[in-house]
């Protein structure tokens, strides 16, 4: 078997679009919603969560066989706590201002249902380089839908994108206005909606009845 | 009293859980098809945050804060255990979600069957593990705003989940876009839900 076999492509691509943990799986959607009024938050969450995903999916996978079952669930909050730790204290030293943004939500990376989910339906079953490429396939699956989210709702809530404005000033003269509801909270549940109405519509045999 | 009142009102509606913070939810989504199921994850989660939030306060407030630990004698004065609070507050929840977990299996075995999976989990609902972050960014008075606090982010979270599990029980009979049934128009029905729980946010009391 090598590194990259016919499954493990699989792994690694299929929760990018087919099998996405946002708009598919219904997983971690709090922190989807609450970081995207800007896309340079969505991006630092979104890479923190793909690192967080692919080492708990590893050390779990490691570990898998000697976890007594029934405390399971502690033993894998305690791997992840420790890990979101860290990312939590190298956003602090290396990007403050971002970290201020993102304020709790990372800390709450620990209780991002993809987390529990990969570690519960993957990692528990698998070995740790198929546990590592499935972290990193959900992971940037999830950072994927954050980027869209964050690039529309930075766009047309405050005409800017990573900070510097890219509406020219001329469509401002001709009346042009910043949608401010975008930056609100429930605007993010809509435009998550409308994603998952443009995936439904291009793959027919995800939609229910 | 006034700051309990206040407390208590602004936790319930201005700062709601899920309309301000999008706290709790995915199980919020997918836990919300009928109203009874509903009101049961609701009662759990509301008495999970008001229980662990005054014991997260007080571990905070004597333990882990910068200086917490005088009270044991000069040499601690110094110590900064703040790095190690997430671990220590996601120790806590999830004994208590154990917890709750065996008191419901014993006395309501019909409701323990409905949530199913999603009773373990709530020791990963965001709501939770969010109340005890929040009380630590807010850095409360003393432990019985955080105990108010943790009842009322409950309670707001609760009537959240029933608000919108009864929208839902209805949506059955609606004629809805094929790619938008299920998921797609719950996520619309809740981000117009928040556009109405906006018009508290700057209400002061």
């Amino acid at each position: 078997m090598g590194l990259l076999s016919n499954k493990n492509k699989e792994v690694l691509a299929s929760p990018l679009s087919k099998n996405n943990p946002v708009i598919v799986q219904m997983l971690g959607i709090c922190s989807a919603l609450a970081v995207t009024s800007k896309l340079e938050p969505s991006i630092v969450m979104g890479l923190s969560v793909v690192g967080v995903v692919a080492f708990a999916n590893v050390i779990i996978s490691l570990l898998r066989n000697t976890i007594p079952n029934r405390i399971r669930i502690i033993v894998q909050l305690v791997v992840v706590a420790a890990l979101v730790t860290i990312v939590s204290e190298v956003l602090k030293a290396f990007a403050y201002d971002v970290n201020k943004q993102l304020s709790v939500f990372v800390g709450l990376i620990i209780t991002n249902c993809i987390l529990m989910g990969r570690l519960e339906a993957f990692a528990l079953g698998n070995g740790p380089w198929e546990s590592f490429l499935d972290g990193i396939g959900n992971g940037a699956g999830y950072a994927i839908i954050l980027v869209i989210v964050g690039f529309f709702r930075e766009l047309l809530g405050s005409g800017t994108l990573l900070g510097i404005q890219v509406i020219p000033d001329i469509f401002y003269e001709w009346g042009y206005v910043n949608n401010g509801l975008m930056i609100l909270p429930p605007m993010a549940l809509i435009v998550v909606a409308v994603i998952i109405w443009v995936h439904r519509s291009r793959n027919r045999e995800l939609q229910e009845n | 009293m006034e700051e309990l009142l206040s407390t208590f009102v602004r936790s319930i509606f201005v700062e709601n859980m899920i309309f301000a913070y999008y706290l709790g939810m995915c199980s919020y989504l997918a836990v919300s098809k009928n109203v009874k199921t509903a009101l049961g994850l609701g009662m759990a989660v509301t008495f999970v945050l008001f229980c662990t939030l005054p014991i997260n306060y007080m571990l905070e407030n004597y333990v882990l804060k910068e200086g917490a630990l005088s009270w044991l004698g000069d040499q601690y004065a110094t110590v900064d255990l703040s790095f190690l609070s997430l671990i220590i507050f996601i120790a806590i929840i999830a004994s208590f979600v154990q917890l709750v977990e065996m008191i419901v299996e014993k006395f309501a075995p019909a409701l323990y069957s409905s949530l199913g999976i999603f009773l373990p989990l709530i020791a990963v609902n965001c709501a939770i593990l969010g109340g005890s972050l929040f009380m630590q960014q807010k850095e409360f008075a003393n432990v019985g705003v955080a105990t108010v606090y943790g009842l009322g982010s409950g309670i707001g979270w609760l009537l959240a989940i029933v608000g919108i599990a009864a929208i839902r029980e209805k949506l059955a009979y609606s004629d809805i876009p094929k790619p938008l049934k299920g998921l797609g128009i719950t996520f619309i029905i809740a981000g117009l839900m928040g556009i109405g729980f906006m018009c508290f946010s700057g209400l002061n009391i």
